[in-house]
C-alpha cells in the first residue's frame, strides 16, 4: 500500500512505541503504517461502516465512533500524539475538538484543507463557493461544513493556548512547493502542523 | 423440514456428553458433586488443536446452535445463520464447540437432573451458578477435549458476559473475545425485569417452591409470562410495529379481554411454546446468573481488565434498549483505558436486542472479516 504523503509526513513526527489516537481515521492505512513502521499501539475512531471493516481488515484497532459526540471518555494524557487528518473541517465543534485532542493526548497532529489558498479566493472573486480539491463536493451536499484558512487555524491555536511545534503545507498532491513556507495561507493547499498545550 | 440439507449448513447434527466425575466447587461455596455438559461441535480441529472457537449461548439458548438433528427439524440450530461452511464463523476454517451452560434444562446437569445424593431431580435444590462457574465448567470440558487455547470465544447477550469473564479469568486460554449485545454488569433496570419474570414463576400456584415436579405439575402460567415479558424487552418499539401494527386478530373489536391485537397473540404465542421446551427453575437460575454478573464488583472496570490478554471485538446494536449500545461503551472505555485491544462496531438495526440473532450484513461483516484474519494467521 503506498501511504498518502501527508501521512508519510506525520509518520516521521512519531516516535517508536508511542500510544497514538487517531480521530477520523478511515480506512485505518495510516495507523497500519504506524503500527508496523513505528511500532505504535492505540485506536482509530471512525464512523463510517465501510471504513471501520477496512480497519479491521487492515488489523487497526477502530472504535465506531462520532467525534461529534466529544472525547470526554478518555482521560488526561492518556496519549503520546492524537492525530487528525482531513477531519477537523467535518466536526460540528472543532474548538472543542482541538482542545480535547491536546487534554487526552500529549501532542496533536492536524491537518486539514486551507481555504486560504489562492485558487479558493480566485473562485470566490468569481462568485462561487470554492471547493477545496482535497473536499470536492458541491456546496449543499458537502461534509465541509466548518472549513479555514491557515490563519484562522493559528488565531484559534492562540486563543486555546495552543503552541505550534511544527507547521508544514503541501499541495493537492501533497508535496512541498517552493514559496509555501513563505506564504502557507495562499500557496498551501493543506495545512499539517504539530500541536502542544502551553504549559506556561 | 427441509427436503435436503443447504450446502452451507453443517449438516446433520448429534449432541455429546461431557461427564466430570468430580466434585465442583462453585462461586457460592455449594458443590455439585458431579455434573455433566451436552455439547455439539462442527467443523475439524486442527492436529494443533488452534483453530477451535467456543460459542457461548444466552439466557434461553442452547448447545443445538448449528445444523439439524433429523431432516423432520422444521428449524436449524439456533445461530445457524452465523456458524457454517463458508459462514461468517466458518467451519471449514475452525472447529466449533457449543455447551449447554450448567444449570439449563437442555441436556447439561440442571435443575431437572437427578440428584445422585437424593436419587430426586434436583429441582429447587440445584445450587445457583454464576458467569464465572459457567467459564470454570467450560475450561474443563475444553480439558477434556485437548484443547489449551481457543482462538475466539463468541457470545451475544448473556454469552457475551461469558466471552468477556473468560478473558478475565483465564487470560492465557482466549486469543480473542467477542462480547455482543453485551455489559459489563446488569443495570437496576435489567435487574428489575428479570425481577418481574422471577416473580410471575414463583407466585404460580404450580411452582410449589420450585418442587412442581413432585407434585407433576410445571408453573406454566408463570414461565409464560415471564417469557412474555422477556421478549417485549428483546425486540424494539420498531420491530413491533412492523410486524404487527395494531391490526386486530378478529378484524374488528370484540370488547372483551381475550387477544384482541395480533401482537397479543404472538406474545401468548411464544409464551406458550417456550413453555413447552424449556424448565422453570433453570429459568429462575438463568436469570440470576444474569443478574450477579458484575466481574468488576463494583470497583474499577479497567483495573480487573488489566489482567486480560484477549483481542476484544465488541459488538452492539442501535435499537437494542435491553443492553443498549451505551452500555457497550462504557465496556471499550473501560479496555482502552487500560490500553487493551479492542474493536468495537456499532451496527445499524431496528429490531433490538435479537438482532444479535439475525443475519445483518455490516454485522456478519464483522464478524467474518476478524475470523478471516485469525485464520489466515493460523496457515
Amino acid at each position: 500500500m503506498t501511504l498518502r504523503p501527508d501521512h508519510a509526513r506525520i509518520a516521521e513526527w512519531i516516535r517508536p512505541g508511542a500510544h497514538v489516537l487517531d480521530l477520523g481515521c478511515g480506512d485505518g492505512a495510516l495507523l497500519a503504517h504506524l503500527q508496523t513502521e513505528r511500532q505504535v499501539t492505540g485506536y482509530g475512531l471512525e464512523i463510517d461502516p465501510d471504513n471501520v471493516v477496512q480497519c479491521l481488515q487492515a488489523g487497526v484497532q477502530v472504535i465506531q465512533y462520532d467525534l461529534n459526540a466529544g472525547l470526554s471518555a478518555f482521560r488526561d494524557h492518556t496519549f503520546d500524539y492524537v492525530i487528525m487528518t482531513q477531519t477537523l473541517q467535518a466536526v460540528s465543534y472543532p474548538h472543542r475538538l482541538l482542545d480535547d485532542m491536546l487534554r487526552i493526548g500529549k501532542e496533536g497532529i492536524v491537518t486539514f484543507p486551507n481555504l486560504g489558498h489562492w485558487r479558493c479566493r480566485l473562485r470566490l472573486l468569481a462568485g462561487r463557493i470554492p471547493g477545496v480539491r482535497a473536499v470536492p463536493q458541491p456546496w449543499y451536499s458537502s461534509t465541509s461544513i466548518h472549513p479555514c484558512t491557515v490563519r484562522d487555524f493559528e488565531e484559534l491555536c492562540q486563543q486555546n493556548r495552543l503552541r505550534i511545534l511544527h507547521r508544514t503545507t503541501v499541495d493537492h498532491s501533497h508535496r512541498t512547493r517552493a514559496g509555501m513556507n513563505i506564504l502557507p495561507n495562499l500557496l498551501g493547499e493543506i495545512a499539517i502542523y504539530r500541536l502542544q498545550r502551553n504549559i506556561s | 423440514m427441509p427436503e435436503q440439507l443447504p450446502a452451507d449448513s453443517v449438516g446433520l447434527v448429534e449432541a455429546e456428553r461431557f461427564h466430570y466425575g468430580q466434585p465442583f466447587k462453585l462461586c457460592s461455596g455449594a458443590v455439585l458433586p458431579e455434573f455433566e455438559l451436552a455439547c455439539e461441535t462442527y467443523g475439524q480441529l486442527r492436529a494443533d488443536r488452534s483453530n477451535a472457537i467456543l460459542i457461548c449461548h444466552a439466557l434461553s439458548g442452547n448447545h443445538h446452535a448449528a445444523g439439524y438433528h433429523s431432516m423432520a427439524d422444521t428449524k436449524p440450530g439456533w445461530w445457524d445463520n452465523m456458524i457454517g461452511p463458508g459462514k461468517p464463523i466458518d467451519t471449514d476454517h475452525f472447529h466449533v464447540v457449543c455447551p449447554n451452560n450448567l444449570g439449563g434444562c437442555e441436556g447439561s446437569s440442571g435443575p431437572t437432573s437427578i440428584n445422585p445424593r437424593t436419587g430426586q431431580r434436583y429441582g429447587p435444590d440445584f445450587p445457583l451458578v454464576t458467569v464465572p462457574d459457567w467459564v470454570a465448567s467450560q475450561a474443563l470440558l475444553a480439558d477434556a477435549l485437548g484443547i489449551t487455547r481457543w482462538a475466539a470465544v463468541i457470545g451475544g447477550s448473556l454469552g457475551g458476559m461469558q466471552a468477556l469473564q473468560w478473558a478475565i479469568d483465564l487470560p492465557d486460554r482466549i486469543e480473542c473475545a467477542f462480547v455482543i449485545a453485551a455489559a459489563a454488569y446488569l443495570s437496576p433496570q435489567n435487574i428489575a425485569f428479570n425481577e418481574v419474570a422471577r416473580q410471575a414463576i414463583r407466585s404460580d400456584p404450580d411452582f410449589h417452591g420450585g418442587r412442581y415436579y413432585e407434585h407433576g405439575t410445571t408453573p406454566k402460567r408463570g414461565l409464560m409470562l415471564a417469557r412474555m415479558l422477556g421478549h417485549i424487552t428483546y425486540l424494539s418499539d420498531d420491530t413491533l410495529d412492523q410486524r404487527f401494527g395494531r391490526d386486530l386478530s378478529h378484524g374488528h373489536i370484540r370488547f372483551g379481554y381475550d387477544v384482541e391485537f395480533e401482537v397479543e397473540s404472538y406474545l401468548r404465542h411464544q409464551g406458550q411454546s417456550f413453555v413447552e421446551h424449556f424448565d422453570a427453575n433453570s429459568y429462575l437460575l438463568m436469570t440470576r446468573a444474569l443478574d450477579y454478573f458484575d466481574p468488576a464488583a463494583g470497583g474499577s472496570l479497567a483495573q480487573v481488565l488489566e489482567q486480560a490478554r484477549a483481542r476484544f471485538h465488541v459488538l452492539s446494536f442501535q435499537s437494542d434498549w435491553r443492553f443498549s449500545p451505551h452500555r457497550s461503551h462504557e465496556l471499550v472505555d473501560a479496555l482502552m483505558e487500560g490500553g487493551r485491544k479492542v474493536s468495537y462496531v456499532e451496527v445499524e438495526s431496528t429490531r433490538g436486542h435479537d438482532s444479535f440473532l439475525t443475519p445483518i450484513p455490516q454485522y456478519h461483516r464483522v464478524i467474518r472479516t476478524v475470523l478471516q484474519g485469525i485464520a489466515r494467521n493460523r496457515r
